[in-house]
This record gives structure tokens, C-alpha cells and sequence, in this order.
């Protein structure tokens, strides 16, 4: 085992996927001879030439639409859109084809996909380069949606979203990719889609965050009994798991980089309020970026839910 | 029954000076020894500006920025024949564009360093703010240049991108829109042959990316694009079709990117040195100046005086950037809506007073 950033692991992750099951190609721009703008795809064009690492056109629906039709047809594409700001022209393959394709044909047909994408501040881009729209993503029935925390849920995820029978958006936090390092296993290995993780236990309060505000809330959590919650998937998501948690707890924050309205934290507000409301102390909070269109790189920090904002909402939490 | 010929076509290149600083003189556009002088000092603006842009991203002091060395002609040449009352819809790598239509410098720093008031465009000009998803803005040139026709003014719309743009479905139903409502739009296309590490024949399988615009019912020409008085030419040609309501035309400008893509590429990984030494030795920039010099509209002391002038320049936009110092922290919330929602005005009260982070 060695400690590696989450790039390495996604790397690590594609190698032993493409070279354990020749159904698995990778597609996308710049993801073949560059190696990908973040090095994701580094080596795979090398090894397993260019009809499985395929350097495409600038073409976000040409993209996904293509894959769409590799992947009914038996392959198993991974897709890349190379932000996730980039990735709404083919919004319409994604909502009325690829999340649909099982239902509209009966099962007949399907649509075993994977599109990666990075997404999220935090690495002072240009515009476009930074929005968390997860929620878009989420919303749709049909689609999967998972978001790693790091190195070590990054490497098992994918590998459940290349073998996933559905289509599944992975959404890779680029603040991530090289902020951190873990202990990765060199053998493959899968972190079940759907299922939520305990970073830490606590019996206070719960706290649920994902993507690049696990790190975040981690910090925030320091001092407090708080039971920690990493989603990693958003749809399906682990509701047991929080709903558990919160039965516990009697308290709950939930963390989230996008703005508040609409956003994936209120779907889990939501939930704890159906189902869960007896056992709360007080009110659900929710820690979330403003309802404003992300600022550029200058403000980003301001933007950006920090330690210290968090902090003041468990504080709030724990009053009742 | 024979099949008949129903159609043919043929797409054309045009080029006016050459390496060595020789024009076609049967082709030579109507300018100025003044307007070439002007032509010149606007190149070496803009790529003073880069050179300042290309260090100061080095040092931390602008975030990522894109290069437009190589194609200062494409971009200050098709510029130079627009009017101010035209619009233009640049994309991210129109410096040239924006310094020759007289964009405000200080805001092109602003812009690169992460400001979005440098994004305003000034009154009196009508520059679109830089379009980051390729090709996405190329239908908002179409809409205006249906509205400059509705409203009967003899503008034109003009849109600039790169070769990758052209493989986007916005570029194709652009140019069908222009097409079909013979709109005023003049769109330019700097095909500096490489999308980030994506070469020209991966994103196309056509000869040229100007017989693109015949399929819409509009013409295309190819120009070189290292050839100011090509550019120009072509550009002013295609902005008065369009104000005479001759409707769109297409402009693919052959050129080449001699700077990575942006400061977070490399571009050893995808294409060889040789090739950007050779595209080196056609740098726009000389080929004008041995022009002038056969022209005799050049001398040493001119260049000098020019140098200082641009450095100048350089050097006070940049200070004024900095005077201007960091964006007020309530900018964030001013311009989502005209009057703040419920909830924006709320979260506003709350960012003011903790200081947001
Ligand atoms: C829709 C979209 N997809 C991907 C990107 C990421 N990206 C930024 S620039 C670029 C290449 C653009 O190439 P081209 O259109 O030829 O313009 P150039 O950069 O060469 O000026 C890519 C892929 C983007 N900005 N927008």
C-alpha cells in the first residue's frame, strides 16, 4: 500500500479497470495523448491504445450521446467532461436518453456509463470552472450520482460506477485532487454505490457533508461529540444511515459547497423532517454557499462554506 | 435518367503579404501608412500585455491565463475593421481583439486576476463579457445581428472562437440561424490547429473549416492568418456584406498558438518543438514590420519610441489595477437579480456580518 493523491487513485482505478475487462474504454478531451488537464487518464493511451482511449472532438453532447450508444451496445464507457460547468449541451443526452434508455425500451436496452467529471471551488479557476450542480444531477430518476471524499472512496467507487448496470455521473472535487494523500490498496476494490460512510463517531450531533466539505466539516467537528457523516453518493443516497445517525443525535448540520436554494442538503433536511422529527432537539441546519452566482477567484474564498462557518452552525445546533 | 452536377463548390484562401514583407499589390486593402502604423502598435500592445500577463501569472499575481501569441494579426487586423457601434463576442483568448477595439487594459488585468468588474464593458462599447464555454456564445451574435436587422441599423455582430469551437452543436446551429435569417454576423475563427493537446484532425475530417459555412447557405474563406492586410481585408469586406444586408459570412483565419494553451498546459506533452520554431519564423509581428520597413514606414527610433510607449502603457494599466485594489466583498450579491430576492437580501445581512469563508 502507498499513500497517493486522488489523481493517482483515479489512475490507479481506469489501469486496473481497462486491463481486467477490454469492454472498458475511456473517452473524452484531451484524455489520450495530455493524459487528461488533470492527468486522470495519464498512461492508458500508452497501454491500451487509442480505440479505447479516445481523444474526442470538443464535443459535450457528441460525447455523451456517443457513449450512450457504445454503452448499449455492450461496452463500458468512461466518459470524461472535462469540467463539470462544461457538461449542460449535453444535458438533454443525459436527462432524456441516458437515465431513461432502460425504462423507454422495457429494459431492452441500457446504459452502463460512467461520466467523470471534476466540479467544485476552492483552485481559483476561470469562470465556469467551479460550480457544485450536483442537485441537477441528482434530480434526475435513472441516474446514479457519486461524489468521492478523497484518495482511498475515489479508487473503490469508480470501480462500483464501471460495473454499475446504470449510468452513473462521478463527480470528482478538484480541490481534492491533489490537496490530499492516502493509504490506497494496489489490489481493486468496491465501495458499494448508494451506501454513506461514518468518518467519524460521535454521539451529539450528526453531521453530513460530501466531496470537498468533508475535509472541511472534519476540521469544524474538532472539539464536538459529533457523529460524522460522508455521503458519497447522492442518488441513490443513505438515508439509513443519516436517519440512524439522527435518532441518535437528536441534532443534525448538514454542509454543503452549493448555493442553499435547491440544494442536495435540503433533500436530506427534508428526510430528517419526514422521518426523524421526533427525535430531533431542535431545528435541521444547513451550511451552504449564498444564493449568488459563484464570484471569481478573488471572492471564492468568501463564497465558499469555511471551518469557521460551520463551526458557528454546530454551535447553533447544540444551544438546543 | 443521369445523375446531374446540381451543385458545386469551391472554397478559397486568401493571402496578400508574405514571409518576406512582399504584398500582392492587386489585392492590397485600402489603409493608410498611418492606419498600418496604428495596426503595428496595437500588435505590440497586446503582446506587451501578454508578456506582462504570461510573468505575472508566474509570479501568483494573475490566476490562469491564454497566451495569444502567434495570433496577434488574426485577432487586432479583423478587430481593426470593426466599428464601434458593432458588438463583438470574444472568447478567452481575444486580447488582441479587446485591445484593439480599446478595451480598457486595467480591466483585462482585472479580469485575469480574478475581478469581475473587469468585465464591464465600458459605455460606448459593445463587448460582450469573455465567453469561457466554447463556442456557447456564437447564437448570442446571431441573436443580436437579428435584432441590428429588425431594427434596420447597419451594424454587424461578430463572433470570435477557435477551431475547437467548431466541432460544438452551438457553432452549427449558429451558423444555420445566420443562414437561414441572412443576419448580420461575421464570424471569425482563429484555427491556431491545436484545442488544448486536440490537433485540427481530430476535430475535423473537412480540408478546411471554411467550407463549413457553404453547408448554411453563406460563404467561407480561408485567410492567412499571420497576414494582417488577409485579416483586415477580409474582415472589412465581410462587416460591410453584412451592414449592405448581405447577410453572414465565415472567416477561418489558418494561424498557430506559440504559447502553451493556457498557463496550466504543457504543451511538449502533444506536439513537437520543431513544429512551434517553424511557426516562430512566421511571427505576424515581424512579417508587418519587414513590410514597413520596405515601406518606409519604419525606423529604429519608431520601434524604440513604440517600445517605451507600450511598456508605458503596460505598466500604468497595471498599477491602476492595483490601486484599484481587491473587489468589495458585497459585490458578490449585487448583480444576481436587479432587486435581491427575499433570500439573497437575507444571506447578504448574515455574509456582512460574519465576513462569509
Ligand atoms: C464547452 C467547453 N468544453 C471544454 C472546455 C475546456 N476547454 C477550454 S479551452 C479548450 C480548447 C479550445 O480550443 P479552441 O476552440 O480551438 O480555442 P483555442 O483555445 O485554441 O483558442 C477546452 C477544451 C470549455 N472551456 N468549454
Amino acid at each position: 500500500m502507498a499513500a497517493v493523491n486522488m489523481v493517482k487513485a483515479l489512475n490507479m482505478a481506469l489501469h486496473q479497470e481497462m486491463e481486467k475487462d477490454p469492454s472498458v474504454v475511456v473517452m473524452g478531451e484531451d484524455v489520450g495523448v495530455d493524459g487528461g488537464v488533470f492527468r486522470v487518464t495519464e498512461g492508458l493511451l500508452e497501454k491500451f491504445g487509442a480505440e479505447r482511449t479516445i481523444d474526442t472532438p470538443l464535443s459535450e453532447t457528441g460525447i455523451i450521446g456517443a457513449a450512450i450508444g457504445m454503452a448499449a451496445y455492450g461496452l463500458l464507457p468512461v466518459a470524461e467532461i472535462q469540467f463539470m460547468g462544461f457538461i449542460y449541451g449535453a444535458f438533454d443526452q443525459i436527462a432524456n436518453h441516458a437515465s431513461r434508455l432502460r425504462s423507454r425500451s422495457r429494459g431492452r436496452f441500457t446504459c452502463p456509463l460512467v461520466i467523470r467529471t471534476p466540479y467544485g471551488a476552492g483552485i481559483k479557476a476561470l469562470e465556469i470552472h467551479s460550480e457544485s450542480t450536483e442537485a441537477f444531477f441528482a434530480h434526475i430518476p435513472g441516474l446514479k450520482v457519486a461524489v468521492p471524499s478523497g484518495p482511498y472512496t475515489a479508487k473503490g467507487l469508480l470501480r462500483s460506477a464501471i460495473h454499475d448496470p446504470d449510468p452513473v455521473i462521478f463527480l470528482e472535487p478538484t480541490r481534492l485532487y491533489r490537496m490530499i494523500r492516502e493509504e490506497v490498496p494496489e489490489e481493486q476494490y468496491a465501495i458499494p454505490l448508494g451506501r454513506a460512510r461514518k468518518a467519524r463517531e460521535g454521539k451529539a450531533i450528526t453531521l453530513v457533508a460530501w466531496g470537498s466539505m468533508l475535509q472541511r466539516t472534519m476540521k469544524a467537528a474538532d472539539g464536538f461529540d459529533a457523529d460524522v457523516i460522508d455521503l458519497m453518493s447522492l442518488s441513490p443516497w443513505d438515508a439509513e444511515m443519516v436517519l440512524g445517525s439522527v435518532r441518535k443525535t437528536g441534532r443534525a448540520v448538514i454542509v454543503q459547497e452549493a448555493p442553499k436554494t435547491c440544494g442536495f442538503a435540503s433533500e436530506i433536511a427534508a428526510t430528517i423532517a419526514e422521518d426523524a422529527i421526533a427525535y430531533l432537539r431542535g431545528p435541521v441546519l444547513r451550511v451552504a454557499a449564498y444564493d449568488v452566482v459563484l464570484p471569481f477567484s478573488k471572492l471564492e474564498d468568501y463564497y465558499m462554506p469555511g471551518i469557521e462557518r460551520i463551526k458557528n452552525k454546530i454551535e447553533e445546533a447544540m444551544r438546543y | 435518367m443521369p445523375e446531374k452536377r446540381i451543385e458545386s463548390f469551391d472554397v478559397k484562401r486568401l493571402e496578400i503579404l508574405d514571409e518576406e514583407g512582399s504584398v500582392d499589390k492587386t489585392l492590397m486593402p485600402a489603409l493608410s501608412g498611418e492606419e498600418i502604423k496604428s495596426i503595428y502598435e496595437m500588435m505590440l500592445l497586446s503582446r506587451a500585455f501578454d508578456e506582462r500577463a504570461l510573468s505575472l501569472q508566474r509570479e501568483g499575481r494573475l490566476g490562469t491565463y491564454a497566451s495569444i501569441r502567434g495570433q496577434e494579426a488574426a485577432q487586432v487586423a479583423s478587430a481593426f475593421a470593426a466599428e464601434k457601434s458593432d458588438w463583438i463576442f470574444p472568447s478567452f483568448r481575444e486580447t488582441g481583439v479587446q485591445i484593439a477595439l480599446g478595451y480598457p487594459i486595467y480591466m483585462l488585468f482585472q479580469y485575469w486576476s480574478g475581478d469581475e468588474r473587469g468585465m464591464k464593458c465600458p459605455d460606448g462599447l459593445n463587448v460582450f463579457p469573455i465567453c469561457v464555454p466554447v463556442g456557447t456564445h456564437l447564437p448570442h451574435a446571431v441573436g443580436a445581428a437579428i435584432a441590428m436587422k429588425i431594427r434596420k441599423e447597419k451594424k454587424a455582430a461578430i463572433a470570435y472562437f477557435g477551431d475547437g469551437a467548431t466541432s460544438k452543436g452551438d457553432f452549427h446551429e449558429a451558423f444555420n440561424l445566420a443562414g437561414v435569417f441572412s443576419a448580420p454576423a461575421v464570424f471569425i475563427c482563429q484555427n491556431n490547429q491545436y484545442a488544448i493537446s486536440v490537433p485540427l484532425s481530430r476535430q475535423t475530417a473537412s480540408s478546411t473549416l471554411a467550407q463549413k459555412a457553404i453547408a448554411y447557405g453563406f460563404t467561407g474563406l480561408q485567410v492567412d492568418g499571420n497576414d494582417v492586410f488577409a485579416v483586415y481585408k477580409a474582415a472589412r469586406e465581410a462587416m460591410e456584406k453584412a451592414k449592405q444586408g448581405g447577410g453572414p459570412s465565415f472567416i477561418e483565419c489558418f494561424t498557430y498558438r506559440l504559447a502553451d494553451h493556457t498557463t496550466a498546459d504543457d504543451s511538449t506533452r502533444y506536439r513537437p518543438v520543431e513544429e512551434v520554431e517553424k511557426w516562430r519564423g512566421r511571427d505576424p509581428v515581424k512579417r508587418l514590420r519587414l513590410y514597413m520597413e520596405k515601406e518606409g514606414l519604419f525606423s529604429e527610433e519608431f520601434q524604440r519610441h513604440l517600445e517605451e510607449k507600450v511598456q508605458k502603457t503596460i505598466e500604468e494599466a497595471f498599477r491602476k489595477m492595483e490601486e484599484i485594489g481587491h473587489p468589495p466583498l458585497s459585490g458578490m450579491f449585487a448583480y444576481t437579480f436587479k432587486k435581491p430576492s427575499p433570500m439573497e437580501a437575507q444571506q447578504m445581512k448574515e455574509f456582512l456580518s460574519d465576513g462569509g469563508g
